[in-house]
């Protein structure tokens, strides 16, 4: 089957090797028999109700992330429509401050987001820059975890009862002191954890895909599992780092 | 009541004496850390001593091969204190002044983060600024970060300070804008230049009005021939240019050097039109202190390759290639120049993330390592986050069969050299703690010699 990914500003928002995230994606649906098709969205471009399976947005540095900002608000009405239409979407880092109401910067000019979020940031005096690793409940009862690398100087606070990703282990997350990181609403997933994502955390890649799908099959689908040694591997690495050196300042 | 200098002086070198013998390695910036400790000031007093005063040179990429071009060109006419060991941050600095008695030029590769204070401490006569690349994001911030600390440090240079830029990089060529004195260099010869702009080409935008640049031609990551066709910031006139280039695989690059002062033909022994930058800075530089059109190039020919960035080894009958990798614009010239030489059908590929080499590891899904593919049968795959590095590879398409992961050095190292037939070379692409480490296991088998050895 085919996946038809959107893949918001790849030349501007790119800093965090976004593009090791869609390569997973890509790879793994394949070995799955389904094809992943890659459109970019630029600026300017409109975000068509329907054509995509997956939004992804990656991080940019801030000069970036100012540079696209206007575009993004043209945006906003497509990219809520997709993801009410049951389009699944993956944000990182800068893309998931964007998809929250407004990003304050340090000298207090606010940039408007699309509002997908129930989410405002603000940026800190210092960076919050490590290795980290969450707990995820993402299906009730299924507990799983997450590594990645953070740096933000963004703080992220979610609004009350929002659902956050998962829960920080080891590392800041969301604003160094809430104790959870990210957000999800429903298929679409936000969160500061780059490193990439995706590869040392085949489980989630498998879920973004699965969500994907559901939004071609009306549910989400079992994948076929993979040979994940490799995988495993890096996750186990990059997990202990989060546990001896993350969220530290 | 501080203690006088020639005590300080002869306290911090006794410490780095002591480090070596306690076998703790090159112990070059211990003697520096503590004379910072104990008075941050003396470091701008042993500079102001150097009787010919002191050149800078900075970049993301390429500062330590520029460094030894420059010392290799200006040998001849003085006696340099130069940080050739890569001791690049403000300690380094102060170590090199302790341990040059005698010297009469400081010539030193500065950190990018570090230049504003080493500039402020030193009060240069030149400084060499020769590119921005996204490098070690956890380590030092955004890019447009460290392109304000360098806004700074020219703007408080003496006014009599040569600046030496390299015009290819946007960022760095718009610092000549306020200084029109400044010696502006770059490449001119399209038949080098890449078809399009790289994944990882980071100052794409103009810096003036944020408008996608044309490129008329993009040689190295962003460094090319730009202009916006928005505002028409463009690259500033070229004062010293590299024309007519050519590659000559993993042997040497050619180009027609030509300066003010005259044209001259440089054959490089290193490869890469990566070094034609570096020689290019070089020249820039040392024209800029003094040095005639025939030394530069006489010097240039002489260069054979700085510590660790481009080293061939003998060990017994096998050769070691050994390129440092550690960010993606630097990591894609690498990759560029072994193919260029013939895709090698085997490779060690070491991934440390130490602080040195960056915690994060994202860069390396940002690394062209694509063109290897093409004939890469076998990958190992080592160092601290050698399954990432394995991941990188899969997920560009290659076998996990093909792949193999060790991440012990030693162990990696041993297993490449027993893939690799008597005679021929074993590919190395280590990042900067590998790097030191690799060096290090064939050191102690004796086949080369530790670097504080070899300081000039």
């Amino acid at each position: 089957m085919k996946i038809v990914v959107g893949h918001l500003y790849p030349d501007y928002l790119n800093i965090y090797a976004d593009r090791g995230n869609i390569a997973v994606l890509a790879r793994r649906a394949a070995w799955r028999g389904h094809e992943l098709e890659v459109h970019t969205v630029s600026v300017g471009d409109p975000v068509e109700p329907g054509a995509h399976d997956l939004l992804y947005v990656g991080g940019g540095q801030d000069r970036e992330q100012a540079l696209v900002a206007e575009d993004l608000v043209a945006k906003s009405d497509g990219v809520r429509a997709a993801v009410d239409g049951g389009a699944a979407l993956l944000a990182v880092c800068g893309g998931y401050q964007l998809m929250g109401r407004s990003y304050r910067d340090f000298h207090g000019g606010d940039l408007p987001g699309i509002g997908l979020f129930p989410l405002e940031t603000v940026a800190g005096e210092t960076r919050m820059i490590g290795d980290v690793l969450l707990e995820c409940e993402l299906e009730p009862g299924v507990v799983r975890t997450l590594a990645g690398f953070e740096n933000h100087a963004g703080r992220t606070r979610l609004d009350a009862g929002a659902e956050a990703l998962g829960r920080v282990v080891a590392g800041f997350g969301n604003d160094g002191d809430s104790g959870f990181e990210g957000c999800r609403v429903g298929r679409a997933v936000g969160t500061y954890l780059h490193g990439p994502l995706l590869p040392r955390n085949p489980w989630f890649a498998d879920w973004v895909l699965a969500q994907a799908l559901a939004h071609r099959l009306g549910e989400a689908p079992v994948l076929d599992p993979l040979g994940d040694e490799l995988e495993q591997q890096a996750h186990a690495v990059s997990a202990l780092r989060a546990r001896s050196r993350g969220g530290k300042r | 009541m501080p203690l006088p200098l020639a005590a300080e002086i002869a306290l911090a070198r006794t410490a780095g004496r002591l480090s070596r013998l306690a076998g703790a390695g090159g112990g070059t910036t211990v003697p520096g850390k503590l004379l910072w400790k104990v008075d941050p000031g003396a470091v701008d007093r042993l500079a102001a001593r150097l009787p010919l005063g002191s050149a800078l040179i900075s970049a993301t990429n390429g500062k330590t091969t520029t460094a030894a071009m420059a010392a290799e060109i200006l040998s001849g006419r003085a006696r340099l204190a130069h940080n050739n060991s890569g001791a690049n941050l403000v300690s380094g600095v102060a170590s090199t002044l302790l341990d040059a008695r005698g010297a009469e030029l400081g010539l030193f590769e500065v950190d990018e983060a570090a230049l504003p204070e080493v500039a402020a401490r030193l009060r240069p006569r030149a400084v060499c600024l020769g590119n921005l690349f996204r490098d070690q994001l956890d380590r030092y911030g955004e890019l447009e970060h460290v392109a304000e600390g360098w806004r700074a440090a020219v703007r408080a240079l003496p006014a009599g300070a040569a600046l030496v830029l390299n015009g290819d990089d946007p960022q760095v060529g718009e610092l000549a804008r306020d200084r029109p004195g400044a010696v502006v260099f770059g490449v001119d010869d399209p038949s080098c230049a890449r078809p399009s702009l790289q994944h990882a080409a980071d100052s794409k935008y103009c810096v003036r009005c944020g408008t996608p640049y044309d490129y008329a031609a993009a040689y190295v990551g962003h460094l090319g021939d730009y202009r916006c066709p928005n505002c028409g910031h463009a690259r500033p006139p070229l004062s010293v240019v590299a024309r007519n280039i050519r590659l000559h695989g993993l042997d040497a690059v050619a180009f027609r050097l030509e300066t003010p002062d005259g044209v001259r033909d440089v054959r490089l022994g290193v490869p890469g039109l990566y070094n034609v930058y570096n020689a290019l800075a070089a020249a820039s530089l040392a024209g800029a202190l003094g040095a005639s059109l025939d030394e530069v190039a006489t010097g240039l020919g002489r260069f054979t390759a700085a510590f660790g960035r481009f080293e061939r080894i003998a060990v017994g009958e096998r050769r070691l290639l050994m390129l440092l990798i550690k960010n993606p614009a630097g990591a894609n010239e690498a990759v560029r120049t072994i193919v260029d030489g013939g895709v090698p059908s085997l490779a060690v590929i070491a991934l440390n993330d130490a602080i040195a080499d960056g915690r994060d590891v994202s860069w390396i899904w940002d690394v062209d390592f694509e063109p290897l593919l093409a004939g890469l049968g076998r990958l190992i795959a080592t160092g601290d986050r050698a399954a990432e590095l394995a991941l990188r590879f899969k997920y560009a398409g290659m076998p996990s069969g093909a792949i193999e992961v060790i991440p012990a050095l030693e162990r990696a190292l041993d297993r490449g050299l027993e893939l690799t037939p008597e005679g021929d070379e074993l590919i190395l692409l280590p990042t900067y703690t590998a790097m030191l480490a690799l060096r290090k296991i064939v050191g102690e088998r004796g086949f080369v010699r530790p670097y504080w050895e070899r300081a000039a």
